[in-house]
């Protein structure tokens, strides 16, 4: 069984919807004995750092997390999801999980492509350029893009935990794996059939990055 | 870089398209649900779904449209029509939608768009405009005026003015949608999308008189939009959403082409 994270940061539905849509069993849930249970975790989430990090704090659920990704079993962070398991986020100036090693920074103010101002958040459809063969990202067409809602980019200590990077008007990452744990910036629930396509990569996923 | 959105809008009446969608083999589509699905597979980047029912039952019934829909397709689709309080917004966006859109109701309570923004995030929030072409004077200085009710009704707003403060009040987007233009087919305004768009930081979906490939072309670029709103063009079938990508991406313009 899938367990979805309830941490209260946003709607969660549309993940679930995708999961029903790809026939894989799932729970949206923040109880911490189903949450041991479950084989693969989603960590997904809309809305600020500091209020999701509060919430986690508050409920244990980032003890819960922390210990569930030391055991080796796979993990998914989805946008919110994704920034909360760096170390810090310059959003409310948040101390955050600190699992993967980095930080999550706010695009520049006056962020320019030639000579076009680039509007922030940064919503719509890009192209993830990915870099690095991995079993989640496994099957996609090299010109997929993928739909983000974001004001707020990862920064992971080690380039080399990037698998995906996408530019916009600097180049950040959009995707990455660290060891049983892969996380994206984008919403793959909204992103069409590329999107469905690493959810269902996911879930089949032992959590070992080897090819 | 982002790609420009092409955006299907659909009209529904108490849970019916208001107008039969061709289809394949010229065969004609009521269901919503259906509809979606079809322009989802044709690579839609968004959809946009208009309620247009008057009662309380209907809206119950565009409830249950928008949950099957959520189960139908997985991009980002909107709901504009008939929301007026914050808990409207919550339903719709419980039911799966990824947005909601607000307009006559945002005129006469411009702070409808601040609680939504505060309640679900910026990016929930989509302020339509029906604007018209009325000549400058000091009361319209840009010379476009909002109008309400589906355009029925003048306001003595703005359109300049308007979208800036909605933009301040908190919407995270704007969806433009020219009266004169609207169903002529005959190409958007270029001028008030243009206008518009290059005095806001929030995206900007121009709406009203596509036609042809050509006019999503001219608005994309010279009018500055994000994304363009079509309806007629893909629904009696004259093009699919794919012929347009197709002719978009061969002029430069950047579109997602795989889906």
């Amino acid at each position: 069984m899938i367990a979805i994270v309830n941490y209260r940061a946003g709607n969660l539905t549309s993940v679930a919807r995708a999961l029903h849509y790809l026939n894989q069993p799932y729970q949206i849930t923040a109880d911490l004995p189903i949450l041991q249970e479950a084989t693969h975790l989603i960590f997904p989430g809309v809305g600020a750092a500091g209020e999701a990090m509060a919430y986690l704090r508050q409920t244990h659920l980032d003890l819960c997390i922390r210990k569930w990704v030391r055991m080796g079993k796979p993990m998914l962070g989805i946008c919110l999801g994704t920034q909360v398991i760096f170390e810090h986020s310059e959003e409310d100036n948040t101390v955050c999980l600190g699992i993967v090693p980095g930080c999550v920074k706010r695009f520049p103010e006056n962020l320019q492509y030639g000579n076009q101002y680039l509007k922030v958040p940064h919503m719509g459809w890009n192209h993830v350029a990915f870099q690095k063969k991995h079993p989640v990202f496994r099957g996609l067409s090299e010109g997929s893009e993928f739909y983000f809602v974001h004001s707020y980019y990862p920064v992971p200590a080690d380039d080399r935990w990037v698998i995906g990077w996408t530019d916009y008007g600097i180049r950040f990452c959009a995707a990455l794996a660290h060891k049983n744990l892969v996380a994206v910036q984008f919403h793959p629930e909204k992103s069409g059939r590329p999107g469905l396509q690493i959810l269902a990569n996911f879930c089949r996923w032992g959590g070992k990055d080897a090819q | 870089m982002l790609s420009k959105r092409i955006i299907p809008c659909l009209d529904v009446r108490d849970g019916k398209l208001t107008k039969g969608i061709k289809f394949k083999n010229n065969v004609d589509i009521g269901d919503p649900v259906e509809a979606a699905r079809e322009y989802y597979e044709q690579g839609a980047d968004e959809i946009v779904f208009y309620d247009i029912t008057a009662s309380s039952d209907g809206r119950n019934i565009m409830i249950d449209v928008v949950r099957r829909v959520a189960e139908t397709i997985f991009i980002p689709f909107s709901v504009g029509g008939g929301i007026r309080t914050v808990d409207d917004m919550r339903r719709v966006i419980l039911a799966g939608a990824e947005k909601i859109s607000i307009n006559s109701e945002a005129v006469k309570k411009p702070l409808l768009i601040n609680e939504g923004a505060r309640a679900f995030g910026k990016q929930c929030i989509v302020l339509g405009m029906d604007v018209k072409k009325v000549g400058r004077n000091s009361r319209i200085p840009s010379g476009y005026e909002v109008a309400i009710h589906g355009g029925r009704k003048y306001t003595g707003i703005d359109a300049l003015w308007w979208a800036k403060e909605a933009e301040n009040l908190g919407a995270g987007e704007i969806c433009l949608n020219s009266i004169d233009a609207d169903g002529t087919q005959e190409g958007y305004e270029i001028e008030l999308t243009q206008l518009i768009s290059s005095n806001v930081r929030i995206p900007v979906i121009a709406s009203g008189g596509a036609g042809k490939p050509e006019h999503l072309l001219d608005v994309l670029t010279r009018g500055k939009a994000d994304a363009a709103l079509i309806a007629s063009m893909v629904h009696y079938r004259t093009y699919t959403i794919s012929e347009i990508k197709t002719y978009l991406n061969g002029h430069g313009v950047k579109i997602r082409m795989h889906w």
